[in-house]
């Protein structure tokens, strides 16, 4: 399918636009990395099919290197809050050597303190949300937790729509997919004007009935 | 300090005529349960705990000796196997885990499986895997600072956590936080442990509104964490080692109690409960 097909499959309504969910998720860690006045925030989305971790929106920090790195899915913090599906806060973690020597090797700096949170959606968890040296307050309340579990929420919707998004391209990228077939004849009904666009229009309108009965 | 309750011949399956004798108990609940009765005095010594975690880093000052330590490997079908743990801790939770128990409980014995490491598409299994394991282990206390949503599993949990209840060996198990389904902290076999903000890490509340049955201390604990380091901590995971270590003290000193009763004994001793019978 080519980038105008596409486009006119999302016109259609076949297919929503993967750049529009990016920019929700964009804005998702933007917004966190915001309230929480934190110096970066990131989403890592699961990749079944090397099972790993993968940066898929940063904000702050790392923006510009950070996206499509990966990360093990059952090792470090990111990989055991995705597993135990249980949210964390740490300070004071950069004095463990090797947290610090791989964070410095991805990021280029060393948080003191993280908070990492799982983007659960239905029954899976589709990958987590960090947030990465808020201030240190005096102490951190469990109302700051519950916040992050609401951003996480947030984030897990704008995750699972991604991947939605996705799958579908996969789908109408495989020509010979019926998905593919009705984008192809939006693509084609986009592209008519006058008395040929209404007749198609009434062609397909007659295909609706007759599908229906 | 009671001896353990004698082995019954045949199962309990009912209660013959005559034979209520044959129920006596080996240790009278006090008119009214203390700490003091409950855990004064106690170090947890005897008492076998299980960290089922990230693996448990050794040598760890705010640890200490390690019992044992295993992990689980996830073969092709989901095929468990069991094999001694050379790799440590692969994230840092399980060691201040482990630490935090041994706050509470310096004598107890720690012991470690490992469930984290097999990748994510393996960690269901893990974690089943890694719990029968721990129970077929017979120790007294497993904690269990996770969980999973998957469906498919909460069955299979539901077997083991109820095999474990009947073996008298204590399930600690995470609450989630966040408004999602998930296993086995929901099911009534287990103790299972939010959050409270303070900062004494033997306070603990009774929850009157389940599932979640108890409340530890989980905001901002200092924790033994990798490379001999701390850090400072925050989540109902470490909420957990702290009803385990606690639960720990209360078998160091009464090992005849069953699971219901200890889950009694910690309603009654519980912060917002000691001290009504007065």
């Amino acid at each position: 399918m080519t980038e105008d097909g596409l486009r006119a499959a999302v016109a259609a309504g076949v297919l929503a636009s993967e750049e529009a969910h990016r920019a929700l998720l964009q804005a998702t860690v933007e917004v966190a990395r915001g309230i929480f006045y934190a110096r970066a925030s990131s989403v890592l989305l699961y990749d079944e099919t090397t099972d790993e971790l993968v940066f898929e929106a940063v904000a702050g920090e790392g923006s510009d290197s950070l996206v499509g790195q990966r990360l093990p899915s059952s090792t470090g913090i990111g990989g055991w809050v995705l597993v135990t599906r249980q949210p964390i806060v740490l300070d004071d973690v950069s004095q463990d050597p090797r947290f610090a020597k791989d964070a410095a090797q991805k990021t280029g700096f060393v948080p003191k303190g993280l908070m990492c949170v799982p983007l659960i959606h239905e029954e899976e968890p589709l990958g987590v949300l960090y947030v990465l040296d808020r201030p240190q307050q005096a102490r951190f309340s469990l109302e700051e937790m519950e916040l992050l579990g609401l951003f996480g929420n947030q984030a897990a919707i704008a995750l699972d729509l991604l991947q939605k998004a996705r799958r579908a391209k996969a789908v109408l990228d495989d020509s010979g997919s019926d998905a593919a077939l009705l984008a192809r004849v939006a693509e084609n009904l986009e592209g008519l004007d006058g008395k040929r666009r209404a007749a198609g229009v009434d062609l397909l309108r007659s295909l609706e009935a007759l599908f229906k009965d | 300090m009671a001896e353990p309750a004698p082995e019954r011949p045949l199962p309990a399956w009912s209660l013959p005529a005559g034979a209520a004798e044959s129920l006596a108990l080996p240790t009278q609940l006090p008119g009214r349960v203390t700490r003091e009765w409950a855990w004064g005095g106690s170090t947890g010594k005897g008492v076998r705990v299980c960290i089922l975690d990230s693996g448990i880093e050794r040598d760890h000052p705010l640890v200490g000796e390690l019992a044992g330590a295993v992990a689980v490997e996830v073969g092709e079908d989901d095929e468990i196997t069991i094999v001694d743990d050379a790799e440590g801790d692969l994230c840092g939770h399980g060691t201040a885990c482990a630490g935090i128990v041994r706050s509470l409980a310096p004598d107890c014995e720690l012991y470690s499986v490992r469930v984290l490491g097999a990748g994510f598409t393996g960690s269901g299994a893990a974690l089943l895997g890694g719990l029968r394991h721990a129970v077929e282990q017979d120790f007294h206390v497993i904690n269990m600072s996770l969980s999973t949503t998957k469906s498919q599993f909460a069955g299979l949990l539901h077997e083991v956590a109820d095999l474990a209840y009947f073996k008298r060996t204590v399930l600690v198990a995470s609450a989630h936080n966040m408004p999602v389904e998930s296993y086995p902290w929901r099911f009534s076999s287990v103790i299972s442990v939010g959050s409270h903000e303070e900062t004494e890490a033997e306070t603990f509340y009774y929850n009157p509104s389940p599932p979640v049955e108890f409340f530890a201390r989980g905001v901002d604990v200092e924790v033994a964490w990798l490379g001999r380091t701390q850090a400072r901590s925050t989540g109902n995971s470490f909420a957990t080692p702290h009803m385990s270590g606690i639960c720990a003290l209360i078998l160091g000193k009464h090992p005849e109690l069953t699971p219901f009763q200890l889950k009694s004994a910690l309603y009654l001793t519980a912060t917002n409960v000691e001290g009504l019978g007065d």
